[in-house]
């Protein structure tokens, strides 16, 4: 799906419960990074979840109600952007299956959903990539989230980004995507399982020295910043909008 | 032990097992370079074929009684019998009754989990049938007492010393770590099997409705042999391998081998349309087809649920699934493993009991990327979470947190009377964690988003 964007919009920030509570440094620089390219950020704290960790467990009556506030927070923005892929899919590609059925809610949904990005696919569909200047001398890869990947179809945008930063050095290692493991609920319902795959996702970029890891989704960072010590990969792990808030200063 | 108890225990002791990680990264690598290659040579378009093939598929579900019932008397006309099978236990009592009406003692079977559903080989060997695997890889976890690790290549995780052990050990063989070697003193102890055997034993991979045929592929040969030599040929196949024409097998054959093994066709490829006639000099005598459902009617009564029934069985979402790859095969406990059996198999033996599968994974959607018939698998998942809280059969104890937090969470007022108790909380809960829990209990930012937003606090 590909959502379209008119010309100068006001932003709302999307700041997913995970960035609000734990790691607000992400919303702050997603926040920083967007007026930086000449946007208005607006932010609603009546915002809080959008109901994804209650979807994807199963149990949809609660996740439900959790989505109704979304949808009511939002339904006047303008531009709707976050610094999740997994929330930005949530929103789009399940708030569909979660309402279907119900005509009066998923006209709401069909109105939210069309105005919802990711913020690297935003600056993408919003032709503002060449406006990122910036610079940071860093050996880098990117783990690009399974949700922003396969869900939003989001590949090149981040790559394209960074790339606008001089002095970044992209490493691309040899073997396949996989999942970090951080899968929400799961990691912490089978904790052995997605530590594991936290293992197997991060050797391929142990064997590469890295400076950063570049991730865009805050599930998968907060997972990883905690497998990284007991896989042995010694690089720091930053959002691309925290990276970006540092190198376009 | 409780399955779920069973799951945990050995997912944490495979997680674990660094030697098995090793073993499947090496056979998944190859596999995926394998098939990523066939698919470039194979298909100007992997995409339009995988749409094809669901059309093909979705065209079968909608017609399949019907299908079902052409396919019966197309192959009866020439002298077959068809048997339907509720059940595993209505299966495996209409076998036990055809061997004792041949008096047979001795069966040669094809590899086929059709017959792993049903449990065949326990109950052959209970009933004091000789009973021999005559595929490769079935052979191997049969000497080692195991069940297939994987739907499609079940000796998936056994390495080639380990193999030489084994013939070392059950077929009496000097040691060789030559595949050469090992293949060919398998062969020399099959050839036995196979020209004494009394009935074969077969699944199919796919069954035709216009022809009133079974289709099998496969490399070795094997099974080919095991239907042709013995004077009775049994094959059993799950209601929904079902497809409209032979013709259809230009697409599908090429499909599954593609996605199953990475081969541009299987060595072996049968096309079976009844016993031996009277024209023709050989092949056996009578051929029952036995049609299974066990369960699957129920699948198929579920609009949500159906699409998982064009699955072909090809193992790709197996192979793409980082869960598998981490647990392995036998940790499922199941017939079918990886995604599309802990799809089905909360359908077909209860989702109180299979539930916790579905929850056995982190919906990163590898499976559904690779499945050749397009099947929306982790979707699916979901459906099955879903379907489990319905029916009560979800974690009691996540259920009641997540409805805890659903009163907590659209609330910002709540929230912000809450956060304290958190901050002290999670750290207080640490020390009743394992290691994997605990690393992952996050540390609360001082103050929320929302609340150093609104005092235009910032953090840098
Ligand atoms: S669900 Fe799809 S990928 Fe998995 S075994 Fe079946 S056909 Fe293959």
């Amino acid at each position: 799906m590909s959502n379209h964007v008119n010309e100068s919009k006001t932003i709302s920030l999307f700041i997913p419960c995970l960035v609000d509570q734990i790691l607000p440094e992400i919303g702050f620089a997603m926040a920083d990074v967007l007026r930086k390219l000449h946007y208005d950020v607006t932010y609603d704290a009546r915002q809080t979840c959008c109901g994804q960790p209650a979807f994807n467990a199963g149990h949809r009556t609660e996740a439900m109600s959790v989505a109704k506030q979304f949808l009511a927070t939002f339904s006047n923005a303008d531009c709707i952007v976050s610094p999740s892929g997994s929330c930005s899919a949530m929103v789009r590609n399940y708030y569909p299956v979660l309402f279907a059925g119900d005509e009066k809610m998923m006209a709401q949904v069909h109105s939210v959903q069309e105005r919802t990005f990711e913020f690297s696919e935003f600056i993408s569909a919003e032709n503002k990539v060449e406006r990122i200047v910036g610079h940071a001398d860093v050996s880098l890869s990117i783990h690009n989230s399974c949700h922003s990947m396969r869900e939003l179809g989001i590949d090149e945008q981040i790559a394209d980004i960074l790339a606008r930063i001089e002095g970044v050095k992209l490493f691309v290692p040899q073997v396949e995507h996989t999942c970090c493991g951080f899968g929400g609920l799961f990691s912490y319902k089978m904790p052995d399982i997605a530590s594991a795959m936290a293992k197997s996702r991060l050797e391929a970029f142990t064997g590469a020295d890295l400076d950063v890891l570049i991730v865009n989704d805050p599930g998968c960072i907060q997972h990883l910043r905690a497998e990284a010590p007991s896989a042995g990969f010694k690089g720091e792990i930053l959002h691309l909008v925290e990276f970006l808030q540092k190198a376009m200063d | 032990m409780n399955t779920y108890a069973k799951f945990m225990r050995e997912a944490k002791s495979m997680a674990g097992n660094e030697i098995h990680r090793a073993k499947i990264k090496k056979a998944i690598t190859s596999y995926e370079i394998q098939v990523d290659g066939m698919k470039k040579q194979q298909f100007q378009d992997w995409n339009a074929a995988r749409e094809v093939a669901a059309g093909i598929k979705n065209e079968v579900l909608a017609n399949l009684p019907e299908m079902l019932q052409e396919f019966e008397e197309k192959l009866t006309s020439r002298g077959a019998t068809v048997l339907w099978a509720e059940n595993a236990e209505q299966a495996r009592h209409y076998i036990e009754e055809i061997i004792s009406r041949h008096n047979a003692r001795k069966v040669v079977k094809s590899k086929s989990m059709t017959t792993e559903e049903i449990e065949l080989n326990e109950y052959l060997e209970s009933r004091g049938i000789e009973n021999w695997e005559s595929d490769l890889g079935e052979l191997i976890v049969q000497l080692a007492d195991e069940k297939p690790y994987h739907i499609v290549t079940p000796a998936m995780h056994k390495s080639k010393q380990e193999i030489a052990r084994l013939f070392v050990e059950k077929l009496g063989i000097e040691y060789t770590e030559n595949a050469e070697e090992l293949t060919m003193a398998a062969r020399a102890h099959l050839r036995r099997a196979f020209v004494t055997a009394d009935i074969g034993i077969t699944g199919a991979n796919f069954i035709i409705a216009e022809e009133g045929a079974i289709v099998m592929t496969e490399n070795e040969g094997n099974g080919r042999l095991g239907m042709a030599c013995p004077k009775v040929h049994i094959a059993i196949a799950g209601i929904e391998k079902m497809l409209p024409r032979l013709a259809d097998l230009s697409l599908f054959l090429p499909l599954l081998t593609t996605s199953g093994t990475g081969q541009q066709l299987t060595g072996y490829n049968s096309i079976v349309r009844g016993p031996k006639s009277a024209a023709e000099p050989d092949g056996p005598e009578e051929m029952i087809v036995i049609l299974l459902d066990n369960g699957r009617s129920n699948i198929y009564a579920q609009d949500h649920f159906r699409e998982v029934l064009r699955c072909i069985r090809c193992g790709a979402c197996l192979n793409a699934c980082p869960v598998f790859r981490s647990v392995g095969g036998h940790t499922y406990a199941t017939t079918y493993q990886g995604p599309v059996g802990s799809i089905i198999t909360p359908q077909l033996r209860g989702m109180a009991a299979w539930q916790h599968l579905a929850h056995a994974c982190s919906l990163c959607g590898a499976c559904t990327e690779v499945c050749p018939v397009g099947i929306d698998l982790h979707p699916l998942l979901l459906e099955t979470r879903w379907q489990a809280d319905k029916e009560h059969a979800a974690s009691k104890k996540w259920q009641f947190a997540i409805k805890m937090w659903s009163k907590i969470i659209p609330s910002r007022k709540v929230i912000d009377t809450f956060r304290p108790l958190m901050k002290i909380f999670l750290p207080l809960a640490k020390p009743f964690l394992s290691a994997n829990q605990k690393k992952r209990i996050p540390t609360m930012a001082k103050k929320s988003f929302a609340q150093m937003w609104e005092n235009n606090e910032s953090t840098r």
